[in-house]
């Protein structure tokens, strides 16, 4: 009997603690951020899209082969001898047209590995984090600043001045299978690239092939 | 009254019954508008959010936007439904809810019907709804459906007796199951109220009032019982039965299910408002008698009950959000041991007072 009445007790006092706690909570602030109004600060280093200033890139193709989902994608054309590509802001001398220079945003993984190779620092993680599309192929972010009609112009400039190059040696003297010989072997020692992760080089060499087509 | 007031008016008894059908139609849909709001705001208040905050200030035009997103959705119903009974049960279920209404007294002016039987005319129709959810989990041909369907039937046939046993103390001492005689006996101060004795006096208005705040309990948390409502929700406890018997419903039909669960909120926080809080009476006296505009009285009557129904409602969101959900065993439990025992006990005594 006893325990009866101190079951209803129990129960009647518990569920009066439980109203005083839940009437309380209704009038503290609530935690709630009005995201698309109200925005949270990002942390310092936060990695969200990334950004390739175009001024400083020297088409190294290191960000490329740093990429571990093969997301973006270089080619380069190599300025004529002629042409003055400019400077980067860290004073390195630019050589290369780069004709190509696309990241896939859809495959991304925001690893941030593509930022510490670049020479220049020209390829950075930014603060954009809504970028969401509606059709998978808007993902792929083209940053080259040239127009397609100037790509195909320094391609087709650069090759004019191979074949132009090719003609002169053709004329000057003729071709020795010896010379030939002499062309691959100096290739062979070109492959191994400067870099110093030879691990991954294997892998990578795609992109690598493209170069100065 | 309202009905003789339009038979006088139009001099066509059905086209009277119907006139005086429409506002209470009126005051569910808006105020089932405006709690379903309500809801939602109490439940992100009391969890440190916010809730809608996008439809208007503070997302008071979110129940619109949903009923109209619900009026789009396409009524699906399963090949293994039965059809009639499928399409019929939210009808019943809102018919039962809304009937309820016709004897519930909104000011001394307006009772969709005055009944001389009111309070037991609406235990009487509550019933249809136990039917109409037998149906909708009969026929939906679902095993979540059904044991919610069971559940939610064993559930309100237990939690009645309490119910009953309760209005039977106050009509022992009321003498009426007329609700607006009832309502008009607890005039006056909040003092000549049910849950204070009632309009009796001296030692036997002392002796009641310990008993009928014990009633006020009962029946309060039988009638929760009978709307379904956390703690006691057992019919349609969402971890365990997706939805109970409304899992199969989409559209409209679903929408109906939705309307009659929040009316019935309200006609039980009527009923109990009108049993023990003066029902529309108001507790401090009436503007209308302070400055002689005796057509203010009504207006007022009908803010006081709806103000007590509001705050009783709100009780019971403030409950949903504050207790877990009951076992079976531990709901039967406290029907069956708690409030039946101490229902009888209380109505003994009260029986004891009110002789003597």
């Amino acid at each position: 009997m006893k325990e009866y009445f101190s079951n209803i007790w129990v129960g009647l006092s518990t569920i009066a603690i439980g109203m005083k706690v839940t009437f309380k909570h209704l009038f503290v602030p609530a935690v709630t951020i009005q995201y698309p109004n109200v925005r949270v600060e990002l942390p310092e280093r936060e990695r969200n899209r990334l950004y390739v200033n175009m001024d400083d890139c020297i088409g190294c193709d290191q960000c490329s082969r740093a990429c571990p989902v093969s997301c973006i994608e270089i080619e380069t054309v190599k300025g004529l001898p002629t042409e003055d590509l400019g400077k980067t802001s860290n004073g390195k001398k630019k050589a290369l047209w780069v004709t190509k220079f696309n990241i896939d945003f859809a495959k991304c993984c925001y690893c941030q590995l593509c930022v510490f190779p670049c020479p220049t620092e020209c390829i950075y993680m930014t603060d954009v984090y809504e970028f969401s599309e509606f059709q998978r192929n808007n993902l792929i972010y083209d940053f080259v600043t040239l127009t397609p009609e100037e790509r195909e112009q320094k391609k087709l400039n650069y090759q004019k001045f191979e074949a132009e190059k090719a003609a002169e040696k053709a004329a000057k003297k003729p071709v020795t299978p010896a010379a030939e010989i002499k062309a691959e072997v100096k290739v062979k020692t070109e492959t191994p690239p400067p870099s110093s992760d030879n691990s991954q080089q294997s892998n990578l060499k795609e992109p690598g092939e493209n170069k100065g087509s | 009254m309202m009905y003789d007031f339009f038979v006088d008016l139009l001099g066509n008894e059905i086209l009277a019954a119907i006139v005086t059908g429409v506002p209470p139609l009126v005051f569910i849909l808006v105020f089932v508008l405006f709690a379903v709001w309500l809801e939602r705001k109490v439940s992100a208040h009391m969890q440190d959010r916010l809730g809608p905050m996008r439809t208007g200030w503070h997302g008071y035009l979110q129940t619109i936007a949903d009923l109209i997103k619900l009026i789009q959705k396409e009524d699906i119903s399963a090949s293994a439904n039965d059809k009639p009974l499928f399409n019929l049960a939210p009808v019943l279920v809102f018919a039962g809810t809304y009937a309820a209404f016709a004897a519930i007294p909104f000011s001394s002016y307006y009772i969709g019907s005055n009944l001389d039987l009111g309070i037991f005319f609406i235990i009487g129709i509550s019933g249809l709804v136990v039917a109409g959810i037998l149906m909708a989990g009969w026929s939906s041909n679902n095993k979540y459906s059904m044991l919610g369907a069971m559940r939610s039937a064993a559930q309100i046939i237990s939690y009645e007796i309490p119910t009953i046993i309760v209005v039977l103390t106050v009509v022992m001492i009321t003498r009426t199951l007329n609700l607006h005689t009832l309502s008009e006996m607890q005039t006056g101060y909040f003092w000549n109220w049910m849950i204070f004795g009632g309009p009796t006096a001296g030692l036997e208005k002392f002796l009641l009032i310990p008993l009928m705040f014990i009633g006020f309990l009962i029946i309060y948390t039988s009638m929760l019982a009978e709307v379904n409502r956390t703690p006691f929700d057992i019919p349609e406890a969402e971890s365990e039965l997706v939805s109970g018997y409304h899992t199969e419903y989409s559209g409209m039909k679903f929408a109906m299910f939705f309307l009659a669960e929040y009316a019935n909120m309200f006609a039980v926080s009527a009923i109990v408002s009108a049993l023990f809080l003066g029902g529309y009476q108001s507790p401090i006296g009436y503007l209308g008698n302070l400055f002689d505009a005796p057509w203010l009285i009504p207006v007022e009557q009908f803010f006081w009950f709806t103000a007590k129904g509001t705050f009783f409602v709100f009780v019971q969101m403030w409950l949903r959000w504050t207790l877990p959900r009951l076992r079976v065993d531990q709901l039967m439990a406290l029907c069956w041991k708690y409030l039946i025992p101490i229902a009888f006990i209380n109505l003994i005594i009260v029986g004891l007072i009110t002789v003597l």
